[in-house]
């Protein structure tokens, strides 16, 4: 296992026009993951994290601009054509989506989902491939592997469902997995196995992994960096261990606090007042002022605040960070 | 698979069984006496009596009935009240000439519509999007008739090239045949070709949408393959049923257009009796009529069980 970069990206911006005007969904993001390493991006819907990485790998819807420096494997993406970022994806990057319902093609069975991308990127035969796609489904631990894969997605669950959707996304045994909230639409039993199926498979694999997540519990297990996005920018990065002790921004100490604590007898789940603002009208200052705790001076309404290191690898962007030992 | 064909047999026969008796009562609410019209000037009492009881049109009104449906299972339809003739073979014979109009109608709607849709799809909001939904516009809102008259006025009378009306058979002088079935074809299948486009243009956007054509993108698969494999695939499923809705209503006879191109089919044939108030033809035409259209939306499902596995029958 190197530790070699595997994604990074830099300025990574994102403006979608809409009817309404333009919509910054993601304004100046910087990240990276390195070889068998885990990236989680965490925040609440539309905070840019899951469009950070669908423009990264070129999965951005078409009414959107992409601007920044993405660099896979050391190759400036902005360099390719289209054809060249389309061939990067499937072979050196696997896409994990949220809903396995709706994300395997119900016309063709799994096997051939499955193979299809070693077709392309390998240029297997139609039988390499169904061969390739029942060793992706046993190492994913579907069991009866041989006939499953001839099954139609509608005839499996939707645990197995997942599990054949990441043997799809890891057939070429690519650099970098991307999973997309894959434990979202699943049942909590299921999710537990499918995070660790994912733990497992990087281990064997040493592929690095960008999990978007709003799931802190589920982060805190499997990430060993993680980045928190706010109002389509990091709000604070760090190691996993950093970050969840000491969180330093107070939106981060929020989410931490909204955590549902299955020992204690509480009759009332903690929440963070107010709603994220519009990325059709990011506010000047800092996005998460309005429902901010702490709510400084007028400074942080007009005025952004730059992402700074609070202590080794762990930064944050605020005018107040929380203090080690500050109760949350 | 043979039960479920069994079945649906079944259910067409009880489908049919029903039409049979919605179109004879319908038919007893016509006004006018098809007998006197069959003697037009002919008529004298005793004949008028003969012809009745023959036609079994003294008897009351279940027997007619049960009778009618007992013969009609054995294949007899009766005999046309204007040349006497079996009401069986008036109808089959005109069966080519309505299967050969109505099936190149929908060729030559799908050779328009197929490319037409799924390209404005591809390119919504594109110049090509903005000039499919145009023609579509046009052929929709256009009457056949008149396309039809403006159709045989230029190909037939300034140019030159086509016949104005009538019909070949396809077996005796296939040349001949083509060219008399152009024009009459391709002013139907325009209309079809129209429906079939935006029908295509909605259905195609619609599965570009679904996360599991974002997933074959995300599987770096070529453009190609994706729309192909993925995107057609599902898209075409619906169209399916919209394509045979079309031939089936074409297969009813396109009344307006075979009595306009002098095409002797069965919508002409259920004009005609219409007229002549040739009760036991105009039944069979009907009777003909529903059975084909019965006939290709089982044919639809059948097809639907081989495209679509989430309903293929056990």
């Amino acid at each position: 296992m190197t530790n070699e970069t595997v994604l990074s990206v830099a300025d990574l911006t994102v403006t979608i026009g809409t009817r309404r005007g333009a919509a910054r969904a993601v304004a100046g993001v910087d990240w990276s993951v390195r070889a068998g390493q885990t990236l989680a991006l965490v925040g609440e819907s539309g905070s840019g994290k899951s469009m950070s990485v669908l423009a990264a790998t070129g999965l951005a819807p078409r009414a959107a601009r992409v601007t920044g420096d993405v660099r896979l494997l050391g190759t400036d993406l902005a360099t390719l054509s289209a054809a060249g970022r389309r061939r990067m994806r499937g072979r050196h990057v696997g896409f994990v989506f949220q809903d396995p319902m709706t994300s395997l093609n119900p016309v063709l069975t799994v096997g051939r989902q499955i193979g299809e991308a070693s077709e392309v990127h390998l240029g297997l035969t139609r039988r390499a491939a169904r061969a390739r796609a029942i060793e992706m489904l046993e190492l994913v631990g579907i069991p009866s592997a041989a006939e499953r894969v001839d099954a139609y997605p509608h005839q499996l669950s939707g645990g197995m469902r997942q599990r054949a959707v990441i043997a799809m996304a890891l057939v070429c045994k690519p650099d970098l997995l991307i999973a997309d909230e894959p434990t979202t639409a699943l049942d909590v039993t299921t999710q537990a196995q499918i995070v660790e199926l994912v733990a497992d498979l990087q281990r064997r694999l040493g592929t690095a992994v960008v999990w978007i997540s709003h799931d802190l519990g589920v982060v805190a297990g499997l990430a060993d960096t993680v980045a928190v996005m706010y109002g389509g920018r990091i709000v604070e990065q760090g190691t996993v261990d950093a970050v969840f002790a000491e969180p330093a921004h107070p939106y981060t100490a929020a989410l931490l606090a909204a955590r549902p604590d299955p020992d204690a007898n509480v009759t009332e789940l903690v929440t963070i007042p107010g709603t994220p603002p519009s990325p059709l009208e990011l506010p000047k200052g800092c996005a998460f002022w309005p429902r901010c705790s702490v709510r400084g001076d007028s400074r942080c309404e007009r005025e952004l605040p730059p992402l700074v290191p609070v202590a080794a690898g762990h930064q944050v962007r605020t005018f107040y960070p929380r203090q080690t030992g500050e109760d949350r | 698979m043979t039960r479920f064909i069994l079945r649906r047999l079944l259910q067409s026969g009880i489908v049919l069984l029903g039409v049979t008796l919605v179109v004879f009562l319908l038919l007893q609410l016509v006004p006018g006496d098809p007998v006197r019209v069959a003697l037009g000037t002919r008529f004298d009492p005793e004949t008028y009596e003969a012809l009745r009881s023959r036609a079994g049109l003294d008897q009351p009104l279940p027997v007619q009935y049960a009778s009618y449906v007992g013969h009609a299972l054995t294949g007899d339809l009766g005999v046309s009240f204007r040349s006497g003739r079996p009401v069986t073979e008036i109808v089959l014979e005109r069966l080519p000439a309505t299967l050969s109009l109505a099936i190149t109608a929908v060729v030559f709607a799908l050779l328009v519509a197929f490319p037409l849709g799924v390209l404005s799809a591809l390119r919504s909001g594109s110049v090509f999007d903005h000039a499919a939904r145009v023609f579509s516009q046009f052929g929709v809102s256009v009457p056949d008739f008149w396309m039809g008259i403006m159709g045989i006025l230029l190909f037939a009378g300034v140019l030159g090239w086509l016949p104005p009306s009538g019909y070949v058979a396809l077996t005796e002088d296939p040349v001949g045949w083509a060219s008399h079935v152009v024009l009459p074809a391709v002013t139907v299948g325009l209309v079809t070709a129209s429906i079939l486009t935006r029908f295509i243009r909605s259905s195609v956007l619609e599965v570009l949408a679904e996360d599991y054509v974002r997933t074959a993108e995300a599987k770096g698969l070529p453009t190609r393959v994706v729309v192909v494999r993925h995107v057609l695939r599902n898209a075409l499923i619906p169209v399916v049923t919209v394509v045979a809705v079309q031939l089936a209503s074409l297969l009813g006879g396109v009344i307006v257009i075979e009595v306009l191109f002098a095409w002797p089919g069965v919508g002409r044939l259920t004009y005609d009796a219409v007229q002549a108030r040739d009760y036991p033809v105009l039944q069979g035409a009907i009777l003909l009529v529903a059975a084909l259209f019965l006939l290709v939306n089982l044919l639809v499902d059948l097809l639907y069980a081989r495209l679509d596995p989430r309903i293929r029958v056990r």
